[in-house]
């Protein structure tokens, strides 16, 4: 598995660590339903069979977090980007990133 | 038929002609008392219990291939209970102890074999940490001798006791552990089910749930609807995708986990080693194969097979370990799904929708689990209620906190 990484180009897998699901945004610590909102952020996935969007950290290259869509019934990479541009791309505040990740 | 010597006698004389299909073919009924999803070890485990243990006779296993396609078939065969955690540890040895009687139990040679686990140790830290282990274990009842360098060495001479990252000080076994026939713990459960009266449905997968309210009331399937007084999900690595029919959302990730095997040797190997700090461990077959493996690849996939890192950091830890199998050559190497739950252990409980049950997140340790996995199921499923040894494995443990991280590495799949 190769990993195109956007300030790299394609590197070897080995080359990244993995966090996981991409999709979920830490809840506000504040609010009333906190705890309830936190089980659901910790602890359950959805674990698709398919597209997946994903967090992997360039630790041999660049440093930077990359999101990337994989296909978990492949293993075929449809795209990545930078955490930074996915949360600008994303045009607002609760665009996440790894930084909010368990 | 029962298996004997005459059966084995009379068949050798009689150019084997006189075996019988080890179970029937069998076609769906509109409705059973219980349907258990997955034909792996834990579905046909429990379906024998139900049958054997609580008098349920009127039971189908739905299995959407052939039985044993999955992990249960796919695993490198290490029975052990050698675990630190009270949530964990009474089950594990309930299920060594089932081990212990189950060839006499189902009249089929699941060829356990008790030789022994060895896990190596290779600085003071560790060292402590395995005699904290291996005290734990002998508070729950359990065998386990903590070695020193020379006692390893007396087992295992061709091991590299001085290498400059790794030098074994020593290792904890478990000399009641040690490995069994896959295969024929499929098969030997499902035979024994199938004589008991349970359907074991193969090449039928079950693709929605039949309800009412919340209520689950049978299984959609390929070969049409099956309605079910009860209805577990024993389907490992394809739970979430099975129970998000029913709406489900779960504290688990799909992750691959490759094996390794090669050529047939002559014994060099007599029982199980393993190489935690190099993410490696290794059996030998009674075939003769080496049989090992590593950590599993670290990333959600559904793909039965992984990738070329992981192979790399085995081939590694096995050469760090043990240089002279360097020039053995790979006969096959595969992966399998796991279910890997958010702290590491299973779940054996009820689910919010009444009728439904689930058995699930064995991550890459629950081929050892299989006979207790299908006793405590069965009961939960028979009487409504856990089992005594099985009791701390439940769904809810993620939302109140009383988790079981074995590892204490917390809710990250790909570091337990
Ligand atoms: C490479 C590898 C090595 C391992 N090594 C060990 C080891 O040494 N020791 C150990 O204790 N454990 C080990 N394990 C883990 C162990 O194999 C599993 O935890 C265990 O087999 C899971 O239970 P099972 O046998 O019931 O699963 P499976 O055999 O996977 O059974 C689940 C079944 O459900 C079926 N299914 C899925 N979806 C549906 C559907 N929609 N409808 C109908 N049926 C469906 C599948 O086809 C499958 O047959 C290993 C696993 C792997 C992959
Ligand atoms: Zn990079």
């Amino acid at each position: 598995m190769r990993i195109p990484c956007p300030y790299c180009g394609e590197r070897d897998a080995h080359e990244f660590s993995y966090l996981g699901d991409a999709t979920l945004t830490r809840p506000d610590p504040a609010a009333p339903d906190a705890p309830d909102r936190f089980f659901d952020y910790v602890y359950l996935r959805d674990n698709p069979a398919g597209a997946h969007q994903e967090w992997w950290y360039h630790a041999y290259g660049c440093r930077q977090w990359v999101k990337v869509e994989r296909n978990t019934l492949t293993h075929a990479i449809a795209g990545a980007r930078l955490a930074r541009d996915a949360r600008d791309a994303a045009g607002d505040a609760a665009g996440n990133v790894p930084g909010d990740a368990p | 038929m029962r298996y004997s010597w005459l059966s084995i006698l009379t068949n050798g004389l009689s150019g084997q002609s006189g075996w019988k299909p080890a179970w029937r073919a069998a076609t769906p009924k509109p409705a059973y008392d219980v349907i258990i999803v997955g034909g792996g070890g834990h579905g046909l485990a429990t379906a024998y219990y139900l049958a054997s243990q609580h008098g349920i006779r009127n039971v189908a296993v739905i299995e959407k291939g052939y039985i044993g396609s999955g992990n249960a078939g796919r695993n490198t065969t290490i029975i052990r209970s050698n675990y630190l955690l009270p949530g964990n540890e009474p089950f594990y040895e309930w299920s060594m102890k089932l081990w212990e009687g189950l060839e006499q139990e189902l009249n089929y040679n699941a060829m356990v074999s008790q030789r022994g686990i060895l896990n190596l140790y290779h600085s003071d830290a560790q060292r402590d940490a395995y005699a904290r282990r291996g005290n734990a274990m002998r508070l729950s009842g359990v065998d386990s001798q903590l070695l020193g360098r020379d006692e390893v060495r007396a087992m295992y001479p061709f091991l590299d006791y001085d290498n400059a990252r790794f030098p074994i000080q020593g290792g904890l076994l478990q000399e009641r552990a040690g490995t069994a026939r896959h295969d024929a713990v499929v098969w030997g459960y499902a035979r024994g089910a199938d004589r008991l009266g349970v359907d074991i449905l193969q090449n039928c997968e079950v693709t929605g749930f039949l309800r009412e309210g919340d209520r689950i009331l049978g299984v959609e399937t390929t070969r049409g609807p099956i309605g079910a007084g009860k209805v577990g999900l024993a389907v490992a690595g394809s739970t979430t995708r099975v129970a998000s029919k029913a709406g489900l959302r779960l504290p688990i990730e799909s992750h691959v986990l490759q094996a390794f095997v090669s050529e047939g040797l002559k014994p060099a190997i007599d029982g199980v080693i393993t190489f935690g700090a190099g993410h490696f461990y290794i059996s030998q077959s009674d075939k003769g194969g080496l049989v090992f493996g590593g950590d599993i690849d670290g990333y959600n996939s559904y793909a039965q097979r992984g990738n070329l890192p992981v192979v790399e950091d085995v081939a590694e830890g096995g050469m760090a370990l043990m240089p002279r199998i360097g020039r053995v050559r790979l006969l096959r190497m595969w992966g399998g799904i796991m279910d890997m739950s958010m702290d590491g252990s299973p779940i054996i409980d009820r689910t919010p929708l009444p009728g439904l049950y689930l058995n699930a997140g064995w991550c890459y340790g629950g081929f050892k689990a299989t006979p207790a996995s299908g006793w405590c199921f069965a009961h939960l499923i028979a009487r409504n209620e856990p089992h005594e040894v099985a009791r701390l494995m439940r769904l809810d443990r993620f939302r109140t906190g009383h988790l079981i991280d074995e590892k204490g590495v917390g809710a990250q799949p790909n570091l337990h």
